[in-house]
């Protein structure tokens, strides 16, 4: 017992250890897109009011007063500060504090991406299961070509056509806007398409790779009913890749969603940012990579505690 | 058999598909009925017809033109930003895998840290920091791809390493250089190939989506993803506007993941018996 608790401590404690030096890079990264940016804030601040044209003595003064003058690292460190004590600095645009911005528009993405995930898991399983049971034939065939439409199909694409039948040929959900669940169902199934096409296509493949394994035949020698076989023995042991299938995709359904939420003017993080790099608002976009990647860290941190219950080869402390 | 024989159609189906596409890029500038740009104040919005085979646009440019060219621009580009991605990742995958110690632990560590990153949050952000063009957008797409590139190598290269007959060609006096590039690099071919293939057609997509939210390839680019973007408006009437530039993406991101998948029963990637259907 002494060894599998400890298995699974130094597993978490470990992971919990990376988290560390991943979230000083993706803060890094985020200064680092103001840096590499071609217009200069002191600049951007000054001319706010698209009168004025301030000069070079203005500009320096400016720059001086942010602090711009001084070493990148320096300037690193002073950021990374702030951002530590919960300052993600203040939008040049609305003059409202980032983080309170990006805050309040979180749940609209979480929601969406939430409800994406779960019609990911919901669809992409039991399809997964049964392309694999019906190996080779006509529902097999239409489900794997399906499943290779929807990995391929850009999800903007997808998105006009589905306002155009459902919205507003058939009139049976809102076009876009914020408010009720109604208006999160089309966002949710197109932003959900592709990797719902991937799953099954993982799931498929990897259930029928389970199946041709030895203690299925046993299974089946001992007379174990095929849908007994394929859900108690066969689905677990097919589940890990699927897990990590969902934890990398996260990342692609945070920032999809932006595509996502300017088609259906949802009110989240993505649509924000995309407002921010129109007004070249960097405050703002540093804030948002930031904060997805916080909040993709911990998702992954979510998925990794996943894997522990699904594999025992790492919660009994093995390789 | 049966079952082979029908998977095997569909990945020379999409084989052929592939080739058309990658052909009609190449040869644009010869096949084109116009030029992609060419604005025909008199000729806008028209339906198919014999002289414009798919219509024009609002501009009265015509799609077909625009769709050949486009496909040129998406399938050149992503060749370019999937060339970069893989130079970038092999190199350092090979780099950390082949010496191991503190240049392997650090590149691990950066590997972590660019794995943790919501990639396409992050090509928002530089695509949308560096204002629009080629090169922020190659930027934008190598940043946030090369990692996994380099953990897939890193683990090949540790694999292959290990293998006794690298080990004796060590023993036999053989430098870090020639093992390298007579054993490691060969080796790693089969797998660099199919990696390649696939990144390709993920780069199109994200491209596309780049494009369309304007952030990527710009007007009046004849691009398949701002096509869709300017088709946004006016498909209720002219359909083929938007339905043909998304079903070139289509068959472009589809037939390149078939021969992806074709290619790795080929070389025998996968490490299981089964052999994968399409």
């Amino acid at each position: 017992m002494e060894t599998i608790k400890s298995g699974i401590w130094f597993y978490i404690v470990k992971k919990l250890a990376l988290v560390i030096p991943v979230w000083l890079g993706i803060s890094a990264a985020a200064f680092l897109l103001g840096v590499i940016s071609p217009s200069d804030p002191a600049v951007l601040l000054l001319s706010m009011d698209g009168i004025s044209t301030p000069g070079a003595q203005e500009i320096a003064a400016k720059r001086h007063e942010l602090g711009l003058d001084r070493p990148y690292i320096l300037q690193y460190l002073a950021w990374l500060g702030q951002v530590l004590q919960g300052n993600l600095g203040i939008s040049y645009i609305t003059q409202q504090p980032v983080l309170d911005e990006l805050l309040l528009r979180l749940p609209v993405t979480v929601t969406l991406a939430g409800i994406s995930l779960l019609l990911v898991m919901l669809v992409g399983i039991p399809l997964g299961v049964l392309m694999a049971w019906g190996k080779n034939t006509g529902s097999d065939f239409v489900l794997r070509a399906a499943a290779l439409a929807g990995t391929s199909l850009p999800s903007f694409w997808l998105s006009i056509l589905m306002i155009w039948l459902f919205a507003e040929t058939l009139q049976l959900l809102p076009t876009s806007g914020y408010g009720s669940v109604s208006q999160l169902i089309l966002p949710a199934i197109t932003l959900a398409a592709g990797t719902t096409g991937a799953l099954m296509r993982l799931q498929r493949a990897t259930l029928l790779e389970v199946l041709e394994q030895n203690f299925i035949f046993a299974a089946k020698a001992k007379g174990l009913p095929g849908s007994r076989i394929i859900w108690r023995h066969g689905l677990p042991n097919a589940l890990i890749p699927v897990v990590t299938l969902l934890g990398n995709y996260f990342g692609g359904v945070l920032g999809g969603s932006a595509v996502i939420e300017s088609i259906y003017s949802l009110p989240g993080l993505g649509s924000y940012v995309l407002e921010a790099i129109r007004g070249r608002d960097y405050p703002v976009i540093q804030g948002y990579v930031l904060f997805t990647g916080c909040v993709f860290v911990v998702f992954n941190l979510l998925v990794d505690l996943v894997y522990l219950g699904l594999n025992p080869r790492i919660r009994l402390g093995g390789k | 058999m049966a079952a082979i024989n029908k998977a095997s159609i569909v990945y020379r189906l999409a084989a052929v598909i592939l080739l058309l596409l990658v052909a009609s890029a190449v040869l644009a500038p010869v096949i084109a009925p116009y030029d992609p740009n060419r604005v025909m104040p008199d000729e806008t919005l028209q339906p198919c017809s014999i002289r414009h085979w798919l219509g024009t646009d609002s501009l009265g440019r015509d799609v077909l033109s625009r769709l050949l060219y486009g496909a040129q621009v998406s399938i050149g580009f992503a060749v370019l930003a999937a060339l970069c991605t893989t130079l970038l990742g092999v190199s350092l995958g090979i780099i950390g895998g082949y010496f191991g110690g503190v240049t392997d632990l650090l590149l691990q560590l950066l590997v972590n840290i660019f794995q943790g990153l919501p990639g396409m949050s992050l090509m928002i952000a530089i695509a949308g920091s560096l204002g629009p063009g080629s090169a922020s957008l190659l930027l934008a797409v190598t940043l946030t791809s090369w990692a996994g590139f380099s953990r897939i190598v890193r683990g090949e290269v540790l694999k292959i390493k290990e293998e006794s007959y690298i080990e004796g060609i060590r023993s036999l006096g053989g430098s870090d250089a020639y093992i390298l590039r007579r054993y490691i690099l060969p080796n790693l071919f089969n797998s660099l190939i199919i990696l390649f293939t696939i990144r390709v057609g993920t780069v199109v997509l994200s491209v596309a989506s780049l494009s369309f939210l304007g952030l990527g390839m710009q007007p009046p680019q004849a691009d398949w993803g701002v096509m869709i973007q300017d088709a946004k408006v006016y498909f209720r009437s002219y359909p083929q506007l938007l339905i043909a530039p998304g079903l070139c993406i289509l068959a472009l991101c589809g037939s390149i993941q078939l021969v992806g998948d074709a290619l790795r029963d080929r070389f025998s990637i996968r490490q299981s018996t089964q052999k994968q259907d399409w």
